[in-house]
């Protein structure tokens, strides 16, 4: 197959090339914007309609999922009527083509769009060149967001990955494998916002004469302290931002204990024992052994969880909303763009978040296929 | 360089017992082969003796020293595996230098006896690759590298030619015999290949069922099996089994298939004597019955008669399947024999290589 492809596309001269490459986008644009068409059509009618709420409900699924099925079935169809060579040159596009289409306009075009509001005033009227870039790295809000930032990468993800290897480590020889397991996988099941509500009870702090409801004043109060509202606690600004990662550390856990599990369960027990035999410590077998032997899936949790740290939102806004030295990157880029309408100082941030994820992301992609994820 | 000693040694997992009460003494620099079919306990008695399985109840012991309690890595032994189990992080040489390095041994020393290892097997080249850019031979071979590098008091070999093809499993057999010879170590070597355990070691001994059936040469083995199992898992193919009864007449003893009638050598009378009107398991093995045609001179010839069933030529033998009527039994006769499925056919059995089983405890009678 690939080789009579290659073949026949060397053969082709300029003009059929171009020929092909027309209808290729022409397909990848069309077919969504006759889906967005019908789709719309649908909308229309039913929104006017006084049918039950159930069988609107059911037309709209039936019209949509239906719709945009008969679609590919009909231009794979006229595709496939077509001469032999042209439906290998046209098909794959019929189905990945939409979908390229559709990346570009949602994601490509956004991307470009907001590195072009970056280099315009707050207004998006005027051409002020990089200056929101030079605010971004010069103003005190946003240095403080890279100093949390750092700390979230740092501590958010080095504790996850250890907490989640660890617990798989000791679930794996432990009889309550799967209780354990599951009870530290549940949080992952927990929204930022319901692990925001659920860990302000864990720091609420009540004046000392009344019964403390927050777990950790009521241990500080029973040892003879004073309550203490644990973000609020500037004068150890900036570990105060400890308390807010540890709910992501909470949330994370579960994520990487589950994968490490997994890889750790597919190494051949043949080489552990060869490794006790040569005379290898338990503790030289998991670092010389089983570390090396599950590095992949080492190096892809890390990176996600550092992707995600790197663009922590939820929990600080839920929490603190940004106050007492908790600012990170994410929530000054929405406070700038949407509490502040300073459109071209957001877009700015916008991007400089991107370009911090995006070689983490390509490392990340790297492992993947390395691992031959896909 | 040390003797090893299993002495009344249990394995149970559970309710279900997988070694039972072995005993067995194995010599220094003796080469002794575990064999029986999957499931016999061969492997078990071997992760025992390696520390990677505990004892139940017993004494294993290496040289002087009871090693029950020890853990695997101060037995002074090295073990290949029948996955290998490679470490796949590192290179030829550190797979080998690993034990060593664990061991604190002196750089120059490690360097020494891994380019020698290396030598001995022919890995010279390969030193610096990954597992993962070996073929399956080499790996098997880099698996006893690391093994000989250790020089330990003793080696273990799980089935470690299993996963090579045939042709190479020859070769490597040859090799392993070879190394044995040369490093003059304790060899223990597991295997469910007949063919392995007869051409390898010194002594084989059989297991099933976690009982040792025998422990013995192979030519002992092969001449004088203990009983039914040991008979009949030594040899290619297996020995024919028959129930008979023994009759005496005219002062000689025979033996009655119901479908032949066969006599027994009178210099081995005495010893079947007292088994005279009773049943017995008769045992023959298909290449002590031959044609009348060809069969070798000076032997004790019982003729019988049965129709061919099958005829497989292999080139060098032929294997005949007869039916005598109730019974039916293989026979490895001259490839010369002119026979056809469907024919009927006269051999003669060679009674001097007769083997009697005492037909309830299935012990040979001797």
């Amino acid at each position: 197959m690939a080789q009579i492809n290659t073949s026949s596309n060397s053969s082709d001269s300029v003009g059929t090339k171009f020929l092909a490459l027309i209808s290729r986008v022409f397909i990848a644009v069309v077919i969504p914007l006759i889906a967005f068409a019908v789709i719309y059509a649908g909308f229309i009618f039913l929104r006017d309609s006084n049918a039950p709420k159930w069988l609107i409900a059911l037309v709209a699924i039936v019209w949509g999922v239906g719709g945009v099925g008969l679609l590919f079935w009909v231009f794979n169809g006229i595709v496939e009527r077509l001469p032999d060579k042209w439906t290998q040159r046209l098909q794959p596009f019929v189905f990945a083509g939409p979908a390229i289409a559709i990346l570009i306009w949602y994601l490509a075009l956004p991307t470009a769009r907001t590195f072009w509001l970056s280099l315009l005033d707050r207004n998006g009227t005027e051409f002020i060149g990089i200056q929101n870039y030079v605010a971004i790295f010069t103003e005190r809000l946003m240095r403080e967001a890279f100093r949390n930032n750092l700390m979230w990468i740092i501590f958010g993800s080095t504790f996850s990955v250890a907490a989640g290897l660890l617990i798989a480590v000791l679930a794996d020889r432990s009889k309550w494998e799967r209780v354990s397991k599951s009870l530290i996988f549940l949080p992952m099941a927990i929204s930022f916002v319901g692990a925001g509500v659920i860990w302000n009870f864990m720091y609420e702090s009540r004046p000392i004469d009344v019964p403390q409801i927050g777990l950790l004043n009521a241990i500080v109060v029973a040892f003879g302290g004073s309550p203490k509202a644990w973000f609020a606690w500037t004068d150890i600004i900036p570990w105060n931002n400890l308390f807010l990662i540890v709910i992501v550390i909470w949330l994370q856990t579960g994520y990487s204990m589950v994968l490490f599990s997994a890889a750790l369960k597919g190494i051949p027990n043949e080489l552990l024992e060869a490794a006790r035999v040569d005379g290898a410590t338990e503790i030289r077998i998991f670092f010389g052994i089983m570390i090396p032997y599950i590095r992949g899936t080492l190096i892809t949790v890390w990176t996600t969880v550092v992707i995600f740290t790197l663009k922590i939102f939820d929990v600080v806004w839920v929490m603190t909303g940004g106050q007492f030295g908790t600012e990170v990157i994410a929530t000054q880029f929405y406070r700038q763009s949407f509490v502040a309408r300073n459109s071209g100082f957001g877009s700015a941030i916008a991007i400089i978040l991107l370009i911090a994820v995006i070689p983490v992301m390509i490392y990340n992609l790297r492992q993947f296929r390395e691992q031959e994820a896909f | 360089m040390a003797s090893v000693t299993y002495k009344n040694v249990y394995k149970r997992f559970g309710d279900v017992v997988v070694i039972n009460d072995l005993n067995m003494d194995i010599a220094d620099k003796e080469f002794v082969v575990f064999v029986g079919p999957s499931g016999c306990g061969k492997s078990t008695s071997l992760r025992m003796l390696a520390g990677l399985e505990e004892i139940s109840d017993g004494e294993i012991s290496i040289g002087d020293r009871v090693v029950n309690d020890v853990p695997p890595k101060d037995r002074d032994i090295a073990m290949v595996f029948q996955s290998y189990a490679l470490y796949p992080h590192m290179s030829v040489y550190d797979n080998m230098a690993f034990g060593l390095k664990l061991r604190k041994t002196p750089k120059a020393e490690i360097d020494r006896r891994v380019k020698e290892a290396a030598d001995i097997l022919g890995l010279g080249s390969l030193l610096e690759r990954k597992p993962k850019a070996l073929s399956g031979g080499q790996r098997q071979r880099v698996a006893v590298g690391r093994a000989i590098v250790r020089e330990p008091a003793v080696f273990l070999m799980d089935e470690p030619l299993s996963n090579l093809d045939a042709k190479l499993r020859v070769s490597a057999r040859a090799e392993i015999t070879k190394l044995h010879k040369r490093l003059g170590t304790t060899f223990i070597y597991v295997t469910h290949d007949q063919v392995e355990a007869m051409t390898m070691g010194d002594r084989i001994a059989v297991l099933a069922d976690g009982i040792l059936q025998q422990i013995d040469s192979p030519r002992n083995l092969y001449n004088k099996p203990n009983n039914v199992f040991v008979a009949g898992f030594i040899g290619s193919p297996a020995m024919n089994f028959f129930t008979a009864t023994m009759v005496q007449e005219d002062g000689h003893l025979f033996l009655d298939s119901g479908d032949f009638r066969v006599q027994i050598p009178d210099d081995r009378k005495p010893v079947f004597q007292s088994y005279a009107g009773s049943e017995v398991t008769m045992g023959m093995r298909p290449e002590h019955i031959h044609s009348p045609e060809f069969a070798p001179p000076g032997i004790v010839a019982s003729p019988i008669k049965g129709s061919a069933e099958l005829v497989e030529l292999l080139g060098h033998e032929l294997h005949l399947y007869v039916s005598t009527g109730k019974n039916s039994l293989v026979a490895t006769v001259d490839t010369r024999m002119n026979v056809n499925v469907g024919n009927n056919v006269d051999l003669v059995m060679d009674m001097g290589n007769l083997h009697l089983f005492d037909k309830k405890t299935e012990k040979a009678i001797r």
